[in-house]
């Protein structure tokens, strides 16, 4: 997989031009530089995740683009067009609103209907597009409900039919999943990614969970207080952090920190060989399961030995995690559940695996 | 749990209250309405001639259209005031809101009577108004059609219940969540249909409660005719007051008085109505 993803797995024949672009976009409220110098392309078709803590200025990115707010400095562009000079009725992206925003006074119908509506859309047009975008969403038995009446759930979808009843070529998603509660928002989730890749249109979806980001999206922005971190597909960012903040916001990691002399680097009593890079001081990630017991090593050439006794281990089904101790260096690995460990044990791991990376 | 002895002290005096001040004076009034004057003595004799003379005296009636004409007129400007101003402050104002609302908060705590009178001094023949008119040039005489008019009533009442309007809106546009205009927006709506299609309908509860405060208050006022009315806006309840005092009928007063009461008493049901019809979660 592609390392810059400029187009995803899905749209790789499509045309090369990217649907949205931000140039340069800065963002500050009073004294508060919300975003820095935020640069970033979405493909058509393309499912990309803003990912970040809260405050990380996920959100505002995202009003930015959907027209809630004006950037201090930058542009977006869309299909050849200034976006952020024109008033959010006019841009061609729609947006579904973290608590839904489902217009209360309004019916099932009534709300999917508005987009048309307020567009003097015909009237026999507008009926057979709304029944189209509720079977879509499987909400058809309750185009009559009043929106407090539905679950959470249904006014999910019912927020999804209302934003894509409009055929946006890109659909902003603002945590639309976070106030579900966890089963639900499992099954929300494959659901909307099937619903993406049938209706095509690419999704900008923001979250600050890392488990929903990396299983729904083609690329994942990270972002850190106002800045990219990291852009890159899911595998991509998981197996290839750029940083230390991207390694430990993305899974479990273990940083290894030393020195690189020539071809070797040396981590207290971890010797990793060989390494690219300049000499000098440098940190590494090294997953947990990329760390293996001598005993089932299945590690090609070259590979990294070292001794550590197990200090702690957690048992969570498939597999569990040790917590080892490498001369005074505390290290996670992750085996095969299996029997009881204790004592000194021998542990293996390949050297593409430890990643150098950035603080 | 709380103790009887609790709850009965605490029911006690609001029900005395409600009981006293409330109960007993709509009873001594209904009462009175089936009563008769006879020779300037109070007869306690039950009968229906107040509520004849009701609908067959065309003063009364006539008296009573007009004062529902100003009370609409009033409803009608404070709405026609009160909602742009509260729509501006709860949309727009930003920074300024808090100061802006202190200035149409500020007048409900100067008496109704001052402001009366600072109208006569305003709208008068020698007033501030005429002053500034002449002054001008525009106009060479006093124009005397300001004070004693209708018109000045409906200023002055427009003046004193703008406020009752404005607050109740205000409120209810405070309440509409602001991402729902934002959905609005992001659906394809310009302002006007935002506006039409979203703010308005939401904030149909607060209009309608404005709108009963204005227009029920000018309904039974009588002040502002006695201030600024003359007897061209003579009003319902100057009638009832001068049945009450210097004509000494206080039965068909009463009877008058029972006539307001059911009629404001059906207009607050069918508002009420009318607001929970548009109320939403």
């Amino acid at each position: 997989m592609s390392v810059a993803g400029a187009s995803s797995p899905d749209n790789a024949g499509n045309s090369s031009a990217p649907l949205l672009e931000i140039r340069d976009i800065a963002k500050s409220f009073g004294r508060a530089e919300v975003l820095k110098n935020i640069s970033l392309q979405i493909a058509r078709g393309e499912f990309l995740t803003l990912l970040g803590e809260s405050g990380s200025g996920k959100t505002t990115l995202l009003r930015l683009i959907a027209g809630f707010e004006q950037p201090t400095s930058g542009q977006i562009w869309m299909g050849g067009e200034r976006l952020d000079a024109l008033p959010p009725h006019r841009r061609r992206v729609n947006t579904v609103f973290q608590n839904y925003a489902l217009f209360p006074h309004l019916s099932v119908r009534e709300n999917v209907a508005y987009g048309l509506r307020v567009k003097s859309t015909p009237k026999n047009e507008i009926a057979t597009r709304v029944d189209d975008a509720l079977g879509m969403v499987k909400m058809t038995d309750f185009a009559e409900a009043r929106p407090a009446t539905l679950s959470g759930g249904q006014q999910q979808r019912i927020a999804l039919a209302r934003a894509l009843i409009n055929r946006p070529e890109l659909l902003l998603l603002d945590e639309p999943l976070s106030a579900l509660d966890a089963n639900l928002r499992k099954q929300m989730q494959s659901e909307l990614k099937l619903l993406q890749r049938e209706i095509g249109i690419a999704f900008l979806f923001v979250t600050h969970d890392q488990d929903e980001a990396m299983a729904l999206s083609d690329r994942i922005a990270l972002l850190r207080n106002g800045a990219l971190e990291q852009v890159a597909s899911p595998r991509e960012i998981y197996s290839h952090p750029t940083t230390v903040y991207a390694a430990q916001f993305i899974g479990q990691t273990n940083l290894l920190r030393g020195e690189v002399r020539g071809d070797c680097a040396t981590c207290g009593a971890i010797r990793i060989c060989p390494v690219n890079g300049p000499d000098g001081p440098a940190t590494f990630s090294l997953r947990p399961e990329a760390i293996k017991g001598i005993l089932d090593a299945t590690i090609g050439t070259p590979y990294m030995t070292f001794k550590a006794t197990v200090r702690q281990q957690t048992y969570a089904g498939a597999t569990e995690l040790l917590e080892v101790d490498c001369a005074g260096q505390l290290l996670r690995v992750r085996v095969p559940a299996g029997e009881p460990l204790d004592g000194e044990h021998e542990f293996i791991f390949s050297p593409r695996d430890a990643v150098r990376i950035r603080d | 749990m709380y103790s009887r002895t609790y709850k009965t002290l605490v029911a006690v005096p609001p029900l005395l209250w409600v009981g006293i001040f409330l109960l007993l004076p709509y009873a001594l009034m209904f009462a009175h309405s089936f009563w008769l004057l006879r020779d300037g003595f109070l007869v306690h004799r039950w009968n229906l001639q107040n509520y004849q003379a009701l609908f067959t005296n065309p003063l009364y009636l006539h008296v009573f259209l007009r004062t529902a004409r100003i009370a609409a007129s009033v409803t009608f400007c404070s709405l026609l005031l009160g909602y742009p101003l509260a729509y501006y402050l709860s949309f727009h104002a930003g920074p300024r809101r808090e100061l802006l609302y202190q200035f149409v908060i500020i007048p409900l705590w100067v008496s109704y009577l001052v402001r009366g009178y600072a109208w006569k001094t305003i709208l008068g023949s020698d007033g501030v108004l005429n002053g500034f008119l002449q002054y001008l040039h525009i106009t060479r005489e006093p124009v005397s059609f300001f004070l004693y008019s209708p018109f000045a009533v409906i200023l002055m009442l427009t003046h004193i219940y703008t406020p009752f309007v404005f607050l109740p809106i205000y409120a209810a546009l405070e309440h509409i969540p602001r991402p729902l205009i934002e959905a609005s927006q992001d659906l394809g709506a310009n302002r006007r249909d935002t506006f039409l299609r979203v703010i308005l309908p939401l904030s149909i509860p607060g209009l309608l409660a404005g709108a009963t405060f204005a227009f029920v208050l000018s309904l039974g006022d009588f002040l502002a005719p006695l201030l600024v009315g003359g007897p061209s806006a003579t009003m319902i309840a100057n009638i009832v007051q001068s049945l009450f005092g210097a004509a000494y009928d206080w039965p068909l007063g009463a009877a008058i008085s029972v006539g307001i009461l059911l009629v404001t008493i059906t207009l607050l049901f069918a508002t009420e109505r009318l607001e929970k019809r548009w109320s939403f979660k």
